[in-house]
């Protein structure tokens, strides 16, 4: 990338304090357009508090945030997707009972057009189910026979697989991917980490928070490396070990001068 | 690039190359590369009947409820098996069934109601005072017994939903505030049935028989089906009530996909008091007066009948008519009983034991996915 390309999402100076307990420290930010940038820090060095901040689900106290070089303030979680920023929470936020199809609407189910949709409110199940079809399609994710089949019939790659799959297929621009391997099995893991290159190479950039080094250091094209509430290095995964990140994320490095160039 | 290091220094030697799997990945090639593919296992018979009840959890109840009439048939045939008989059985369920559709709904949110009987009969003498006693025209004391049943929901939901209360002891609250007010209102005065007839006949017109080739039924059996094929099409067909399943399902990962779940449960009590209130004119239809003692066992008796038809107490989980079918089987049950000369005491003993096992097959069900 030239320093020409411009970040998607920005942050500059992010504060966010909780009494006397600073989450976040003047946080720096910049995720740029078609990259894995991957997240990663101790716990408590506040990546949660960034990540929140970031989709909307924590208001910063200072700082600001800019989608597309433009300054945005996301008041809720809804706001943030509404502007294109999804995310895959650890939890998952899938309804275990809906089926796949209801789960990947949910929330922004379609009505039928005309009065039956208008009036009765009534959903437009073929048209959502032929999505969610394609959808998934698109992704890999299908050698479907049962759309209608409840999620908590699913396992838990697959599961991941239906929430990756929703962030990413309804116009969004940035997914937010919270530690989406941390409850996988190996090979579960593998096919994750294999959606999320299929999902980048669509174009899509992602956010990946994880404490996996070795699925940090597969798939990410830049190392954000968070510390003790503020953003102290980022680094190219090519000319930095995973101990060099761990060193520098739990302080026992000194952390390179200046951050990679984009 | 502004770092100093040689980047040789750190590549090589245990750092695995980028984009390279892990060496304990490498067997993954020879196995399936697709992320999320649907496969059906070759399932056993007893699994493959798990997941059918599963997908469709009025299965188990519709099941129990064809045996149970094929076997009262069998026992007391005759007196048992004619319209006039099984059309009975829907006029006594008639009142559960209208009150089980308002705590289905609740129950779906993971929450339960034990105020549904209270806030039917409130809503009635409600109703009769202001058109009897007060000499209101009936409309006017008809939407005012609507509204009462519609804020008493309002006040359940405010208190589960803002200030956070568990729906248990919201409604064991209430329940005993809105039947202290009923007693209050009506001074225990019951309001005769003639005096009814005579100034406000609309009030009865639920118990307006229809008689159809040696059947009889009411139009509150009418306004029953109504009622659960109103409330099916909008929990299955709107957005809102797969919005009820997503919050009584896990209310985080309802609201973590962007849906307010407050504004849900606070609409699902209302809707729930709504019912109720209609189910209090239904039962001025069914017993003629009004009576602020009527309608004592309308509560548990709606629970009963929720949890017979297969909906299942943690939420989330059941299907509306799966309670209406819960209700038949306890109408059913006490008749066929009664009719076969069974003591009244083992009626209530098998309606316990159904109890108990509709719920021990929720929890089976609830087990598909491991």
């Amino acid at each position: 990338m030239t320093a020409a390309v411009k970040p998607i999402l920005e942050a500059h100076g992010l504060v966010k304090r909780y009494g006397r307990v600073t989450a976040i420290d003047h946080a720096e930010f910049e995720l740029y357009p078609g990259e894995i940038l991957a997240v990663i820090g101790d716990n408590g060095a506040g990546k949660s508090s960034l990540i929140k901040a970031l989709t909307g689900a924590l208001i910063p106290d200072a700082g600001e945030i800019l989608l597309d070089g433009k300054p945005i303030q996301f008041r809720s979680p809804m706001e943030a997707r509404e502007a294109g920023i999804e995310t895959v929470y650890q939890q998952l936020a899938l309804s275990p009972a809906l089926s796949i199809a209801d789960n990947l609407f949910l929330g922004r189910e379609k009505v039928k057009p005309g009065i039956l949709g208008s009036v009765f409110r009534m959903l437009d199940r073929k048209a959502m189910q032929a999505e969610a079809r394609a959808k998934l399609s698109e992704l890999g994710l299908l050698t479907i026979q049962n759309i209608n089949q409840a999620v908590e019939t699913l396992s838990g790659g697959q599961r991941q697989g239906v929430a990756v799959a929703r962030a990413a297929a309804f116009g969004s621009r940035i997914v937010f991917l919270d530690e989406p391997t941390a409850a996988l099995g190996v090979k579960e893991s593998r096919r994750v980490l294999e959606l999320m290159l299929d999902v980048k190479r669509r174009g899509m950039p992602i956010v990946l928070i994880s404490h996996n080094m070795p699925h940090v250091f597969e798939v990410a094209d830049r190392i954000h490396i968070h510390r003790l509430g503020k953003r102290i290095a980022v680094i190219d995964p090519r000319q930095y070990s995973m101990s060099d990140a761990v060193a520098i994320m739990t302080g026992a490095m000194p952390p390179p001068g200046m951050q990679v160039a984009a | 690039m502004t770092s100093t290091e040689d980047p040789s220094q750190t590549a090589s030697g245990a750092v695995p190359p980028k984009r390279e799997m892990q060496d304990f990945e490498k067997v993954l090639e020879k196995s399936a590369t697709s992320v999320a593919n649907f496969e059906e296992d070759r399932l056993s018979p007893l699994k493959r009947f798990h997941h059918f009840l599963h997908a469709y959890p009025t299965a188990a109840p519709a099941l129990v409820l064809g045996l149970a009439v094929i076997g009262f048939a069998l026992v007391a045939g005759d007196r048992f098996l004619t319209p006039f008989n099984l059309s009975l059985v829907l006029q006594q369920v008639t009142i559960i069934g209208i009150i089980g559709v308002a705590q289905t709904l609740i129950i779906l949110t993971a929450g339960i109601d034990l105020s549904v009987g209270a806030i039917m009969v409130l809503s009635s003498v409600v109703m009769g005072k202001l058109a009897i006693t007060a000499g209101l025209p009936v409309p006017l004391a008809f939407g005012a017994g609507i509204i009462t049943g519609m804020l008493c929901g309002l006040i359940n939901g405010i208190l589960v939903t803002l200030v956070r209360l568990p729906p248990f002891i919201v409604t064991l609250g209430t329940w005993s505030i809105f039947f202290a007010l009923n007693l209050w209102y009506s001074g225990s005065q019951t309001i005769r049935s003639q005096e009814i007839a005579a100034n406000a006949g609309f009030l009865q017109f639920l118990g307006t028989p229809i008689d159809v080739m040696g059947a009889r039924i009411t139009y509150g059996t009418v306004m029953m089906i109504l009622l659960f094929c109103i409330i099916w099409y909008a929990l299955n067909r709107t957005a809102w009530g797969r919005h009820v399943y997503a919050v009584g399902d896990d209310p985080d990962a309802a609201r973590l996909s962007g849906i307010n779940s407050s504004r849900i449960l606070l609409s699902v009590y209302i809707v729930a008091g709504l019912i109720c209130a209609i189910g209090g004119w239904a039962l001025i239809g069914r017993i003629g007066s009004i009576s602020p003692q009527a309608g004592q066992t309308a509560n548990l008796d709606s629970i009963t009948a929720v949890v017979i038809g297969g909906t299942s107490l943690f939420g989330g989980r059941g299907s509306i008519f799966g309670t209406l079918i819960g209700a038949l089987i306890v109408g059913i049950f006490r008749n066929g009983l009664a009719l076969s000369g069974v003591d009244v005491l083992w009626q209530e003993f098998t309606i316990g034991l159904l109890i108990i096992v509709a719920v021990g097959i929720d929890q089976w069900i609830r087990k598909v996915s491991s």
